[in-house]
């Protein structure tokens, strides 16, 4: 711990931090959300798992740049009309997937051989499939948050059933999402008291040594509490059997939308080929 | 490591779902039979542990940062099979609901990372690993290893997925409709940053958590481990059991040796003063030496020194010998007579010293 590092940017606890503190703040946020007033938030989860899905999957057929670009567009549209701030999609996915995606295919402008364009050193069709590449990760992204932020976890999770997902599958996600916030929280906490007792910059192998001290100790505290858990669930009646509680009721609205969303999937996967 | 929606083609996709459900019930099946019922909150957990150390930021020698997956820790912890329905319900979620891997790719994420990581990790960690005792350095080798190998397969299949788009996947124009690059880039692309970056962080959280786990709780590295040797009994062995596959191999050897006839040429600077006065050797001594002009004779200490000793077995073809095969054949059995000859007489020798050492003390 003697080593200070001026131009290092942040240590390992610092950064780490900073990722479990957003991992935490996204989940606590999509909660809220999914409790907002919004048009997506009143309808049965069951209708939305399935229709983004089959949306994600006509993006994903989709063969035409500016059926993908519409399909954005809806998206973008889904977005405003669900109370899902515009502001947080763009930080949180658009000016994400637009670095990830966009560092992937810029190469590819070059790379792809072609016709070129204009004389410049790119072509034609390393143009459009670099465009492919980005709208079709914006687009997905975009869609799969609007149903993250408009419905609730658990909700999502029962809605996996109509696929004929194994109940124990289903239930094993459901405890994993409830888990994964107290582990973040642990996690947290454990760096957090750490960087208190941090009187300055640590060097790489001190991260390090700390890092996988804590991927330890945390594994300790998993299976102790995994121990803890099954007990509890036994107290309570478990014995190895799980049930879902199927409490969700189709209302003429939810038929109507599962009507436009199979109808929006189908135009699109037809027009797109 | 986590493909996005769009990367892969429907089709693809759809590939590798169909691949990795029967691993999944596979997997469902031998956990329930061996775990019971406590299988659902440590296998939620798990992925809960999984997800969190996806989140570290290891810091690597160099200055670099990487994060692992954790899979070959979780493997050499609960197992192949139930790692992998632990890692796969991590993925599951960090696609549904924190956007990291798509949902159209879930399929082929599990596949690569839960489902081949696993299996890779798990048999690189026994082949390591063997029967050493569990507080062995031998086993936090083979963590590490096994985790290093596994990322980087997982990652070889993602190049393999992703490089095969352009292949079979192009629009009208001819422009690639998913990932754009075709195998000879899409795999030096993956495997430079995890042969070196992502390879580290997942080698140096396995190896440095089994380590950790060695320490502090010994029992954690049971379930894998198979048949231990106890550390008592793990002292190194003086000699191999049986000496037989040694003996083999190198039969085996002695056999095939007149494929060195195949090989054309002349071995550099492995001349002799005759091959001075020989035009095709000559040649191929120009040949082998980047056509640098040979002398008109053999240097004056090569012609010289060449005629102190005459071996009975010269250029392994003795006088006596027609066939070239069979004095190379012969030419191997004499000098590995010889050899071994001279190890029995030297041992012999070492033999009746320690013998004698005690009783002269």
């Amino acid at each position: 711990m003697s080593d200070f590092h001026p131009n290092a940017k942040g240590g390992f606890i610092e950064n780490t931090l900073e990722g479990l503190h957003f991992a935490l703040q996204r989940a606590l946020y999509a909660d809220a959300s999914a409790a907002h007033t919004g048009f997506l938030q009143h309808l049965d989860p069951r209708v939305k798992v399935a229709g983004f899905l089959a949306l994600v999957v006509s993006v994903a057929l989709a063969a035409k740049l500016w059926l993908l670009a519409a399909m954005f567009a809806l998206a973008v549209t889904l977005v405003a009309v669900s109370s899902v701030p515009i502001r947080l999609v763009a930080a949180r996915t658009w000016i994400g997937a637009f670095l990830f995606s966009g560092a992937i295919a810029l190469p590819a402008l070059f790379l792809t051989p072609g016709t070129a364009l204009y004389g410049l050193p790119m072509t034609v069709q390393g143009v459009r499939t670099a465009s492919f590449l980005l709208l079709r990760a914006e687009t997905a992204a975009t869609l799969m948050l609007v149903l993250a932020y408009t419905t609730p976890w658990t909700h999502i999770l029962k809605a996996l059933r109509i696929f004929r997902v194994p109940v124990v599958f289903v239930v094993i996600l459901g405890m994993t999402c409830r888990y994964i916030l107290l582990m973040l929280e642990t996690a947290h906490e454990m760096f957090e008291s750490r960087k208190s007792r941090t009187v300055n910059r640590m060097t790489p192998a001190e991260n390090r040594r700390l890092a996988i001290a804590s991927a330890g100790v945390l594994l300790h505290k998993t299976l102790h509490m995994s121990n803890e858990v099954y007990l509890a669930m036994q107290a309570r009646g478990f014995r190895g059997e799980v049930y879902v509680l199927d409490d969700f009721a189709m209302q003429a609205r939810d038929w109507c939308a599962l009507a436009a969303f199979a109808a929006l999937a189908a135009v699109s996967i037809a027009v797109g080929r | 490591m986590h493909i996005p929606d769009g990367y892969l083609s429907p089709a693809t996709c759809a590939v590798a779902y169909a691949a990795s459900v029967p691993f999944w019930r596979v997997a469902l099946k031998r956990v329930k039979k061996t775990m019971n019922s406590r299988q659902v909150p440590l296998l939620s957990l798990f992925a809960a542990l999984s997800f969190v150390i996806m989140m570290f930021n290891l810091p690597l020698p160099g200055g670099t940062t990487g994060h692992a997956t954790g899979i070959g820790l979780a493997t050499v912890v609960i197992g192949p099979w139930a790692a992998m329905l632990a890692v796969s319900v991590a993925l599951v979620v960090q696609a549904l609901f924190f956007g990291d891997g798509g949902v159209t790719a879930i399929g082929a994420n599990c596949f690569n990372m839960a489902i081949a990581g696993a299996l890779v990790a798990y048999v690189i960690y026994r082949l390591v690993a063997g029967r050493s005792p569990l507080a062995s350095a031998r086993r936090v080798v083979a963590a590490g290893v096994a985790g290093y190998i596994a990322i980087n397969f997982s990652a070889l299949l993602a190049a393999i997925e992703f490089g095969i788009q352009p292949l079979l996947y192009k629009d009208a124009t001819g422009a690639p409709l998913y990932c754009p690059y075709p195998l000879k880039i899409a795999i030096p692309a993956m495997m430079i940053g995890h042969l070196t970056i992502a390879g580290l962080a997942e080698l140096a959280i396995s190896a440095g958590v089994v380590a950790f786990l060695q320490r502090s709780d010994l029992s954690l590295l049971r379930a894998t481990a198979g048949k231990v040797r106890d550390a008592e009994s793990s002292a190194p062995r003086s000699a191999p059991k049986s000496l037989r596959p040694l003996w083999v191999a190198l039969a085996i050897l002695c056999v095939l040796t007149p494929l060195g006839i195949l090989a054309a040429g002349s071995a550099w600077g492995e001349w002799m003063a005759s091959d001075y006065a020989d035009s095709a050797a000559r040649h191929q001594m120009a040949m082998a030496s980047f056509h640098t002009a040979v002398p008109n004779q053999a240097p004056e200490g090569l012609a010289r020194l060449s005629s102190v000793w005459t071996a009975p077995f010269a250029r392994y073809a003795p006088p006596y010998i027609r066939g070239a095969a069979f004095g190379y054949l012969l030419s191997a059995m004499f000098g590995v007579g010889v050899i071994v000859a001279g190890f029995l007489v030297l041992g012999s020798f070492t033999r009746s010293a320690i013998r004698a050492g005690p009783d002269s003390a």
